[in-house]
């Protein structure tokens, strides 16, 4: 899921900062850079790693109220630093920015937080579990974490169940991004089982639903001729599920990973995922491709996914276009869509 | 044709350059007290403006420490983490620069001069290099502590950083003065009480109160700008008038050698206009020397009075030059409109009559008594009637505008009644030829008149008002000395020190509500003496303050009646129980609402407010001994112990600056006015020549005509300055229950000041005198050949 670096570093609004990485460049030596072979070190892994230059607990869930009616929740924790180091107080160079949002077939309810690190407004810790920004946060155990978040016109309080074991991407976690040799760590808990409430403008609504956690830190931003990217993360009805993403430029460039209902995950080369926009509608001033055919033949997957809610723009600082999908074609089910680059 | 008819037009002020120059002179002096006064307020106002943009003043609720004491960082995270959208400020006075700290990321968007979207600031505010924004002004006093940036957009003496380097470099590593609360917030909050019990909310409003109350300031600046100008108005109507009507010949012949009307009025205009950018110009110019040797007063002015910070220094500003161009033109246009439209008027072969302007002027005397009676009327009527500002404001010049127009009917109908009254031969001369010369000189009496009468209305106001203040100082600050405690502890240490050395220790408890929707502070008072004498009730019951010791009673402050419309007999819900109004006492400068009720019904409702002040009732002679027993017996620091004397004198001190302002613009519309007349005099001089030769002639001398034209001149503005006294009155009046009332909520009550008027009067006299010696010395002086050649050109 490289594209988040990408999101990051080129499009944090915050363009100084993205100077500042490249004056600093690619190979700055002063901060840590991920190492093949490494092995996790749960629960520890699970907190911040103020070494690296960047990283992200990234939930999306797709959820379901007792009428039937579809729901989607984002929370997301991004990590920054500006420096390398973690001094304590305002000095520190960790600076940390929350998304939450809230989707129903015909809502989207979107805040963003940000905080300084170093004083306690913000932070990630793997052991007690708790990853916060503000009164938002996922905290409890990793296996069975309570996640939280309000905004002006809606709150969400779920609790995550694991039922499935956490998923190491690429090369047990470490996620080549390039040609170049950039990389990540990533794993990911696809499989969490979701229950709780969500608050909105005309009352409260019990849901249940499943839930999908990302991680991944690194230092190293990507080479930036790719426009924007489209990004996908689909939990089929047989249990298995696909997170895929292209990479819009000169080229397209295509990555995914295959994750059998028992955690098993097959990474798929450049070009085995085939991502075709549908449909645009009108979002934000801009046409953004809301229906998309998603197929990797060589595992038979021919699905199209349309999205709950046409309009999930998100109008932070960095926007962009994140939503619930229903999933049809050969297989059916749920997920999420990410989409950047799209301008008016 | 145009540069021929021009030229000719222009010959007139080559022979007059008098003229000339009291057209050009009248006009500048106009607009240089409008822009003055309008550069004066306009720097204020960006002062305020920027100092709200600042630090959001008015503009965000904020959380402050009941204690006034900065607290701990955490409680910020905490709240934050309650759920609570709020942002750290600490500030403090470094090298004499108000510091702020703000945190960037948590700031409300329109806070701060960055915000989020400019990242080079936010780069280099969190990169922890000490990056300082400030004032231009502030900048050397901060040199040596990190990158200082000036910047415009912060307010005048301060300066901005991040929070983690302001704590820094106030020494208050890990503490914060205020939270700012974000006007957004999310959806679920627990209450503030339940996180952070020591601090409480702070409604957005009061910081904007500061605007409200400078309004009452500038009013009263712009009030006096727009009468300068209405005065140097006259003076350049007169100057106009009497140009007009002596080319009234060369008009006839322009007219008679072929030059079409309009074309000659067209060119006429554009001479004005010339004329009105010129002295425009020199206005605007001399407007800002005004403007910014009275600014460093007016500054101090407002920073004593409301805590409002103005600079010291004027910045050059585009806007006056257009705005005082504007103004001088406009009003040129105003004052020659009738002239023109004469001239358009007038017979092509109309005879040019050197006494055409009196002739007028007598026939046009009637109609103007009527105007003036009408105008007078409706002033009247508004005065039982305005409510509004705009309506007091009506009323005003309704009033001016018909005294002003009534003046030379009044002067000359006491100049008859005097004439007709006289015996004597010379003296029935002396009142007769008064009366011939005032249409000429009514003008520049009227001007007169209105600047005696601002300068009574104004400075009534002002004297009114700062008796008012203090007396409302006494009724307020009656105890000897006041001291502020901590805790509980330090109130003990204290009562134990002070018992038998002073007459009675008052506590001073309050709280925070909301009464009839205002925002009030409830008193809990005890029933003492020193209420009872002191405090000065606007309305009351039969017994207010025994009804308020009995428990049943409140007393409200005035600002709180008039918001509400409740007066004494109407009852109101204090925490949720019921009292009856007792009293309406006066509370100047107090932009919030106020409730007295008993110490016990108040301990009884909020039994969480504690007193944490109280004032002792002592002979003034024991204070200062009390204070050092006081500061040596307890852990109270001398910090927290004010004499009464003290905040008086202050008080006092800060007022006064306020009389530097309005006396100096006192001295300055007197000039105007003393300018006025002896334009209008020279003017008239030598024309008057034909008149005084048969006096001459008959045999008085030259010094006694001399004489007797500065006697009557003097008599004539002692004779203006008697009506000119009423008026001025009015004029105080109208400001004080009306104007003032419709903007701040609170009437004063008006008070009279004789020896004041009396040293008006006499400097009025004296402009007028020094006016009209020179006129005089100069008749005195004429040649006996010139008054001789009056006979043999005998018309």
């Amino acid at each position: 899921m490289n594209v988040r670096f990408v999101f990051l570093l080129l499009l944090w609004p915050l363009a100084g900062w993205a100077q500042g990485f490249a004056g600093l460049g690619a190979s700055d030596p002063s901060f840590a850079r991920p190492q093949r072979g490494y092995e996790f070190q749960f629960p520890r892994d699970h907190g911040a790693h103020p070494d690296y230059r960047i990283e992200w607990w990234y939930v999306t869930a797709n959820l379901t109220g007792p009428d039937g009616t579809a729901y989607g929740v984002q929370w997301t924790l991004f990590r920054t630093a500006l420096g390398t180091g973690d001094a304590v107080g305002w000095a520190t160079p960790q600076v940390w920015m929350g998304h939450a949002a809230l989707t129903t077939p015909d809502a989207h309810h979107v805040e963003e937080r940000l905080a300084r690190g170093g004083i306690g407004q913000a932070g990630a810790q793997g052991n007690p579990y708790a990853v916060w920004i503000d009164e938002w946060e996922m905290a409890g155990s990793f296996d069975a974490p309570r996640l939280r978040a309000s905004g002006v016109d809606f709150a969400y309080d779920l609790a995550l169940s694991a039922k499935g074991p956490i998923v190491r991407h690429g090369d047990n976690g470490y996620s080549v991004k390039s040609a170049v040799g950039q990389a990540s760590h990533y794993y990911s808990q696809p499989f969490y089982e979701v229950a709780g409430r969500l608050m909105l403008p005309m009352g409260e609504v019990a849901v249940t639903g499943q839930a999908w956690l990302d991680r991944e830190w690194s230092s190293q931003p990507l080479a930036a001729d790719q426009s924007g990217w489209d990004w996908v993360s689909l939990s089929f009805d047989d249990g298995s599920k696909l997170m895929g993403f292209q990479l819009r430029g000169a080229e397209v460039f295509t990555s995914a990973t295959l994750i059998r209902p028992d955690g098993q995950a097959i990474p798929l080369a450049n070009g085995d995922l085939s991502l075709q926009p549908l449909e645009l509608a009108h979002v934000a001033d801009r046409n953004v491709p809301v229906t998309w055919s998603v197929r990797v033949p060589d595992h038979g997957i021919d699905v199209s996914i349309v999205a709950l809610n046409a309009d999930a723009w998100m109008g932070t600082s960095v926007p962009y276009w994140e939503g619930p999908v229903q999933v049809r074609g050969s297989h059916s089910g749920v997920g999420y869509l990410e989409m950047t680059g799209y301008t008016p | 044709m145009i540069w021929p008819v021009l030229t000719a037009l222009l010959s007139h002020w080559r022979r007059y350059p008098l003229q000339l120059f009291t057209l050009t002179v009248g006009l500048a002096l106009a607009t240089a007290l409008w822009s003055g006064v309008q550069a004066i307020n306009a720097e204020a106002r960006a002062s305020y403006d920027i100092a709200a943009s600042t630090l959001g003043e008015g503009q965000f609720d904020r959380l402050v420490p009941r204690d006034g004491q900065p607290f701990d960082q955490t409680v910020f995270v905490d709240l934050r983490r309650a759920g609570w959208r709020v942002s750290p400020v600490v500030q403090g006075d470094l090298n004499g620069i108000r510091l702020i700290g703000i945190e960037p990321l948590t700031a409300p968007g329109a806070l701060l001069p960055i915000n989020a979207a400019n990242s080079a600031d936010l780069t280099a505010f969190l990169a922890g290099n000490g990056l300082i924004r400030a004032a231009p002004d502030a900048v050397a006093a901060l040199s040596g502590l990190g990158q200082v940036i000036a910047d415009d957009a912060i307010a005048p003496g301060t300066a901005i950083t991040d929070i983690g380097v302001a704590q820094g470099l106030l020494g208050k590593a890990g503490l914060v003065d205020l939270l700012i609360v974000d006007p957004v917030q999310p959806m679920h909050q627990p209450s503030v009480s339940e996180f952070a019990p020591e601090l409480s909310i702070q409604a957005a409003r009061s910081g904007a109160e500061v605007g409200r109350l400078t309004d009452s300031f500038h009013l009263n600046l712009t009030a006096f700008g727009l009468l300068s100008f209405v005065v140097g108005l006259f003076i350049v109507h007169g100057a106009i008038a009497l140009a007009f009507e002596q080319r009234r010949a060369m008009v006839r012949t322009l007219r008679a050698l072929g030059v079409p009307l309009r074309l000659l009025v067209g060119v006429m205009v554009l001479e004005l206009l010339g004329l009105a950018l010129v002295s425009g110009a020199i206005g605007t110019a001399m407007g800002y020397l005004i403007a910014s040797l009275l600014l460093p007063d007016v500054a101090a002015t407002l920073r004593g009075l409301y805590g409002a910070d103005v600079a010291n220094g004027l910045q050059f500003r585009p806007v006056w030059w257009v705005s005082g161009m504007a103004i001088a033109v406009c009003g040129t246009m105003i004052a020659a409109a009738g002239a023109l439209w004469r001239i358009g008027k007038m017979p092509i072969l109309s005879g040019a009559q050197p006494r055409a302007l009196a002739l007028t002027g007598r026939r046009n005397g009637q109609v103007q008594g009527w105007v003036a009676l009408a105008l007078l009327a409706v002033g009247c009527v508004l005065a039982a009637t305005a409510a509004g500002l705009v309506s007091g404001f009506v009323m005003l010049a309704a009033l001016l505008l018909g005294a002003a127009l009534a003046l030379p009917v009044l002067l000359a109908w006491v100049l008859g009644l005097l004439q007709a009254s006289s015996r004597d031969v010379v003296a029935q001369w002396f009142w007769a030829d008064a009366r011939q010369q005032l249409p000429a000189l009514s003008l520049a009496l009227m001007a007169l008149m209105l600047a005696m009468a601002a300068n009574v209305g104004v400075s009534t106001m002002v004297s009114s008002f700062r008796l008012t203040f203090v007396g409302f100082l006494d009724q307020r600050l009656a105890s000897e000395l006041y001291i502020a405690v901590d805790d509980q502890q330090q109130a003990d240490q204290l009562f134990g020190v002070v018992s038998g050395h002073v007459d009675a220790v008052l506590p001073i408890q309050s709280a925070r509500e909301a009464i009839a929707g205002v925002p009030t502070e409830i008193y809990g008072n005890r029933d003492h003496a020193t209420y009872r004498d002191n405090w000065l009730l606007l309305q009351s019951g039969p017994a207010p303050w025994d009804a308020v010791a009995g428990g049943s009673g409140v007393l409200i402050n005035e600002q709180l009646a008039r918001r509400s419309n409740i007066w004494v007999g109407d009852q109101i819900l204090v925490a949720g129980e019921a009292f009856e109004i007792q009293g309406v006492y006066g509370d100047y400068g107090n932009p919030l609402g106020q409730a007295v009720i008993d110490e016990h019904r108040f301990a009884a409702l909020f039994p969480d407010e504690l007193p944490r002040r109280f004032g002792l009732r002592l002979d003034p002679e024991k204070v200062g001994p009390l204070r050092e027993r006081i500061g040596q017996a307890t852990s109270i620091p001398q910090a927290n112990m004010i004499n009464q004397a003290g905040i008086k004198a202050a008080s006092l001190a800060v007022f006064d600056r306020t009389f530097t302002v309005t006396s100096a613009l006192n001295v300055l519309t007197l000039t105007v006015a003393g300018f006025a007349i002896l334009m209008s005099l020279l003017t008239l001089s030598a024309m008057r020549v034909p008149q005084l030769a048969p006096a001459w002639a008959m045999g008085l001398t030259r010094a006694q005509l001399g004489r007797l034209e500065l006697l009557r001149t003097c008599f004539l503005a002692v004779l203006t300055g008697v009506f000119a006294l009423p008026l001025g009155l009015a004029l105080a009046w109208a400001l004080l229950a009306i104007v003032n009332v419709a903007a701040f909520g609170w009437r004063l009550p008006m008070f009279l000041f004789p020896v004041d008027y009396a040293v008006l009067g006499g400097l009025a006299l004296l402009a007028a005198f020094l006016a009209a010696l020179w006129p005089a010395v100069r008749l005195a002086r004429t040649p006996p050949s010139a008054l001789l050649q009056v006979f043999s050109n005998e018309r």
